[in-house]
């Protein structure tokens, strides 16, 4: 049942070949066992999963059931759940038990999914490896198989795993500067990041408040169009919620894509892009044209500076939201403060990592006086430069398709110890998050063994557009159908 | 564009993050390699720019000022580090 989609295993459970508790015992067997490789899991929460699975036989039973209802899944571990630990990767939060719960964590519940546990992530969702997670890294199921211990891509890489591993169908995530996308990519899974504003950011912790988006992981783009149907939607309780009708995202998988008009950032196929990767993401481009999609070259002219302009923004950002770790009222404490500001400077110390320290540290300058104007105002008029690029593709072409990531997933270790070659990792994807634009990475090919993404970009609110045109992707490939050995 | 040890100090006093003296000169570097690498800024042409706080321009949503929350100070003081009474316990501020 574990290699089931979550569009089939909603079938099953319909027609009664199978309860919700014998589903949700078979795939916490599996990932108890599986996981202790991959370690994509922080708190597997077996007792409530159970529970859960119960109460979502008796909806069934009562004729009340949704798409959702007795299906497993994960929440990526930066959304708060009621009662339920949840760290954001960080000794900070090792010991914060939410008083309540996420929007999203909400919707699901009323929706009836089953969740099984909280994905392990990058500390504070800072970092393109999940490695800085104070639970330890996770593994990516591919290159095992060979022996080798890579890394899942990140912040979300314990979601990443954990759906490329078959350990559940489907994991919430999120996405500042790429943290859905390049981790999809990576594990060869399909991933989505809509529009800022789309899914509320309510009970989801805060990074950087004006790039951080919710969004859904899963196998197929199916089942990524079936989630992002509980989560999305207008929230009062998230001050930068946008107030749209929300589309049923699945109605429209199955238009064709005759016509559909595709552009090609040149910048998005230069630069440091890895050339088997570009093949592989340049032949799904010869997919779509199969289909009857139309490709041409455009160009982001301010591409080059995305990079720049993200990482004053994002700390910046951060350290404002991060301040409120204090040791005063939840999370970590120091043991025997002297004084208030011991307290306050000895728990950050002891509580935070050392790439949110640097973060922190980072966007602290830019915000400090003297510094604002030519750091961080600067930096937001260029991303509104950045912001208008798109704008003017977008007259010109419908979706633009670039790869994810310049190079299939690396090794553990081999870019910790250097912030800025990390941070490049990022290179195709932090633009989306300046601009607030929905964004994908679909499954696309395999170099040496490692997964491919093609990076699907779209319009503000596009989100089913891009849902249709990886659907239709999906019914002419197997790409995303490939399991890790 | 490098930083400077009395700016790592200066810095780490107002995040209130305590930096030992051991761990300035890797801050150092660290930092000024990011500095470096957001100083290609520098080079764009920004002058006719607004500067931009929401993708779509919203504005900040205003709703009747009514009570909609209740209280809940014991389950969130149940997760707090130390209280007494409903109070928050930190050490002493004033002598």
């Amino acid at each position: 049942m574990h290699d089931k989609s979550v569009a089939e295993l909603a079938r099953e459970l319909e027609s009664g070949k199978i309860s919700s508790v014998e589903l949700t015992r078979q795939f916490l067997g599996h990932l108890k066992q599986e996981d202790e490789q991959l370690n994509s899991f922080i708190t597997i929460t077996e007792d409530q999963a159970l529970a859960d699975a119960h109460a979502a036989d008796e909806q069934r039973a009562a004729g009340k059931a949704t798409p959702w209802t007795g299906v497993p899944f994960a929440h990526k571990d930066i959304f708060c759940t009621n009662g339920v630990a949840t760290t954001c990767g960080s000794k900070m939060l090792a010991n914060f038990v939410p008083p309540y719960d996420a929007t999203v964590t909400e919707n699901f519940r009323k929706a009836g999914a089953v969740c099984l546990g909280k994905t392990n992530m990058d500390e504070f969702a800072m970092g393109s490896s999940t490695e800085s997670s104070h639970f330890g890294a996770t593994t990516n199921p591919w290159g095992l198989g060979k022996g080798e211990k890579r890394v899942p891509g990140g912040s979300s890489g314990g979601s990443a795993a954990a759906v490329a591993a078959r350990l559940v169908p489907a994991a919430t995530a999120t996405d500042t500067g790429g943290s859905i996308r390049q981790p999809s990519a990576l594990c060869g899974v399909t991933g989505l990041k809509p529009t800022y504003g789309r899914v509320s950011r309510y009970g989801m912790i805060a990074f950087a408040s004006s790039l951080d988006q919710g969004g859904t992981m899963a196998r197929t783009a199916e089942d990524n169009a079936l989630m992002l149907n509980v989560m999305a939607g207008f929230d009062p309780r998230d001050s930068t919620s946008l107030d749209r009708p929300v589309p049923d995202y699945t109605a429209t998988l199955d238009e064709p894509l005759k016509g559909l008009r595709i552009g090609l950032p040149r910048e998005y196929f230069a630069g440091d892009l890895n050339g088997a990767v570009e093949e592989e993401v340049r032949s799904a481009i010869r997919e779509y044209e199969k289909l009857g999609a139309t490709v041409k070259e455009v160009s982001l002219p301010h591409a080059n500076l995305a990079i720049a302009a993200y990482y004053v923004i994002a700390p910046a950002e951060a350290s404002a939201n991060l301040s409120r770790f204090d040791g005063a009222r939840y999370g970590y404490r120091c043991a025997d403060p002297k004084d208030l500001l011991d307290m306050y400077t000895r728990t950050r110390a002891e509580g935070f990592g050392a790439e949110v320290k640097r973060r922190i540290l980072v966007g602290t300058y830019a915000l400090s006086a003297g510094y604002f104007d030519a750091y961080y105002l600067k930096a937001q008029k260029v991303r509104r430069l950045i912001q208008q690029d798109f704008i003017d593709a977008f007259r010109e072409v419908d979706v633009l398709m670039s790869p994810t990531t310049p190079s299939p997933a690396f090794k553990q270790g081999e870019k910790s110890d250097d912030p800025v070659t990390m941070y490049l990792e990022d290179v195709f994807t932090v633009a989306i998050n300046l601009a607030g634009i929905p964004a994908m990475s679909v499954p696309a090919g395999f170099v040496d063994g490692l997964p491919v993404g093609l990076q699907i970009i779209g319009d503000y609110f596009s989100e089913a557009r891009l849902l249709n045109a990886a659907h239709q992707f999906q019914q002419v490939t197997d790409w995303h159908q490939r399991e890790p050995q | 564009m490098t930083i400077s040890r009395e700016d790592i100090e200066k810095v780490a006093v107002l995040a209130r993050i305590r930096v030992d003296e051991a761990q300035v000169s890797a801050l150092e570097k660290d930092l000024g390699n990011i500095l470096d690498l957001v100083d290609q800024l520098s080079a764009a042409d920004t002058d006719a720019v607004e500067p931009m706080a929401h993708p779509l321009n919203a504005v900040q949503r205003l709703r009747p000022d009514e009570v909609t929350e209740t209280n809940q100070r014991e389950a969130f003081q149940a997760i707090a580090p130390a209280t007494e009474n409903g109070l928050y316990l930190v050490p002493r501020v004033i002598e």
